[in-house]
């Protein structure tokens, strides 16, 4: 075992399983092997790709450097928006599903209208196509006209995308409590804490260090499904995208689009990695 | 392994500069040649001896049947405009009607590269420069007009010109001129929303999310006469000189087939045949108040 205390000065790494002695001492020969086996295998495929009798017709619907920038300011402007709608629909996310979550964890017969009804909304929304309640909300709730309620397609679309990720991200969290020993809420319920201050003050705050990985998982799928909300005519980034193909032609704006997404999910994947690995360590140095 | 995992982000990297860098070459090759035969025997088709024609998925009145709903979404009914040309370019070509095959497309997915599995498309594909570097056009078989549908209670209804247009919130079909119409021409101060299908464009504007929208003047028709209960078609606009908006079959790039088509279209149009199909199943827009550029 390495010491804790110097893993925990230079801080876990950004890639890869955890280290150790042996992997350190083969560290050059390993690398240089897997330099040669990615040269040669990227080699062989970019040759495949660009040998094929149709690549100048791809090439030039697909990677077309001039209409990748053509299309770049409408993509890009859609994009912000998708990045401030995901951004905004996250935080109201990880609030209300731990609400439903923290329901659904109640024990006793009194409390039983309240699990039924968290229980009820997570079966309902998760069994409905996320692109259907979408439309029911976006489509179908303005056309009631109650006076009071908003018409707009982002209100209602965004509501949806929140809707449908409240209920996944409630279970994850409801995982997360689970997965909190028994013992726990019995010490923290005969040191005379109610129900509600045991989950608050004990089995939440464990719980939701468990489900980190798996929250910021949702995250990332997020911040790709919020382009969904394009059914209801909103101009975000894929939609731009779709946009510029249909009136030139050309899908080099998807190729636009693709860039933009990977710009932000691959950091916050590296991320979710990163804080794995480092909460993972930190376990082990409290274990030691 | 951390050096290498590093490494081989850096090589995706080189790799997808070189794909960048191959994205240099390769150009559009030439058009038809001229002068070919246009008997069956000699043309370029996917079925020897059949003309296999592709249209929308649904396809919608009065371009594949009629606005009374006869023939509806089945063009081997004949009737319909869309549905009507392709008979009767058939009918010039020398097939006969048992030998026209239909097929159904998305919009975009006609136009993926790839081998086609139709001779040519056609389902309201306005004729561009842009597109045309991708695709292979004919000569126009018909030229619309742009239309805006309100509902009669809008405070735009009465707008003369595209001015009084500029605070609406307007929407279009993706991949339509009407979408470039309104924001190159009618240049609103919100950009218009722009939905997939005429039916998504009737739900918005139930929804109250959009004051209205802009469509081809045969589909304003359409959509006045079936889709969208009470809305009314409020205008026709002038068409920018520049740019008229014409429908053209399409075709793989550098198909032979075009320029027989293109014959067979001619007479059409020389032999008033085209006209009569136009009087038969597109109204024209008599009565219609104009909204000047």
């Amino acid at each position: 075992m390495t010491d804790p205390v110097e893993e925990r000065v230079r801080g876990p790494r950004l890639l890869g399983p955890p280290r150790n002695p042996r992997a350190r001492e083969e560290g050059a020969r390993g690398a240089l092997i897997a330099v040669i086996s990615t040269l040669v295998f990227l080699a062989i495929a970019v040759s495949v790709i660009l040998t094929s009798e149709a690549w100048p017709a791809v090439q030039r619907q697909f990677f077309n450097p001039e209409k990748i920038a053509e299309a770049f300011p409408a993509i890009a402007r859609g994009f912000w928006l998708d990045i401030r709608l995901f951004l905004l629909a996250e935080v109201l996310i990880l609030i209300i599903s731990l609400v439903i979550a923290m329901a659904r964890s109640l024990r006793g017969p009194a409390f039983f209208p309240i699990r039924a009804l968290a229980i009820t909304f997570i079966d309902l929304i998760r069994g409905i196509p996320i692109i259907l309640l979408i439309l029911l909300l976006g489509f179908g709730v303005p056309a009631l006209q109650l006076p009071g309620v908003p018409n707009s397609a982002i209100f209602w679309g965004l509501t949806a995308l929140i809707t449908s990720y409240s209920a996944y991200t409630a279970e994850v969290y409801r995982a997360g409590i689970d997965s909190v020993h028994e013992s726990q809420r019995m010490s923290a319920r005969s040191l005379g804490l109610t129900q509600i201050q045991a989950l608050r003050y004990v089995i939440v705050p464990q719980a939701i260090r468990n489900v980190i990985p798996a929250l910021l998982n949702g995250f990332v799928s997020l911040q790709k499904d919020v382009a969904l909300v394009f059914v209801l005519g909103i101009r975000e980034g894929v939609r731009e995208a779709d946009i510029f193909a249909a009136r030139t032609f050309n899908y080099s704006g998807y190729v636009t689009a693709t860039f933009l997404f990977l710009l932000v999910s691959v950091p916050v994947a590296r991320f979710t990695d990163w804080y794995t690995d480092r909460d993972r360590r930190r376990k082990q140095a409290v274990s030691n | 392994m951390r050096t290498s995992a590093w490494v081989k982000f850096l090589v995706l990297l080189v790799a997808f500069a070189m794909l960048a860098a191959a994205c240099g070459d390769g150009e559009a090759d030439g058009g038809t040649s001229g002068g070919e035969s246009c008997d069956i025997a000699d043309l370029n088709l996917v079925t020897p001896g059949v003309l296999t024609v592709a249209t929308g998925d649904p396809a919608f009145p009065p371009w594949v049947g009629t606005a009374d709903g006869d023939g509806f979404d089945d063009p081997t009914s004949k009737l319909g405009f869309e549905a009507g040309v392709v008979y009767a370019i058939a009918a010039e070509l020398g097939f006969a009607d048992a030998d026209v095959a239909w097929v159904r497309t998305g919009f975009n997915e006609a136009i993926a590269p790839g081998p086609k599995t139709w001779d040519f498309n056609l389902q309201q594909y306005s004729i561009t420069a842009d597109r045309e570097e991708i695709v292979d056009f004919s000569n126009p078989y018909y030229v619309t007009r742009q239309a805006l549908v309100l509902y009669p209670d809008s405070p735009y209804v009465g707008a003369t010109s595209t001015d009084d247009l500029k605070d609406a919130i307007l929407g279009a079909a993706i991949g339509t001129t009407s979408l470039d119409f309104v924001e190159n021409v009618i240049k609103p101060d919100t950009l218009p929303n722009v939905y997939d299908e005429n039916v998504d464009l009737e739900a918005a504007m139930n929804a109250g999310q959009i004051d209205g929208l802009v469509v081809d003047l045969p589909a304003a028709y359409y959509i006045t006469a079936v889709q969208v209960e009470g809305a009314i078609i409020a205008g026709q606009f002038e068409a920018a000189a520049a740019a008229p908006d014409e429908y053209g079959l399409l075709f793989a790039d550098g198909n032979s087939l075009v320029a027989c088509v293109n014959e067979a279209l001619k007479e059409m149009k020389d032999s008033g045949k085209l006209q009569e199909l136009e009087d038969t199943y597109l109204t024209q827009g008599g009565g219609i108040p104009i909204i000047s550029g």
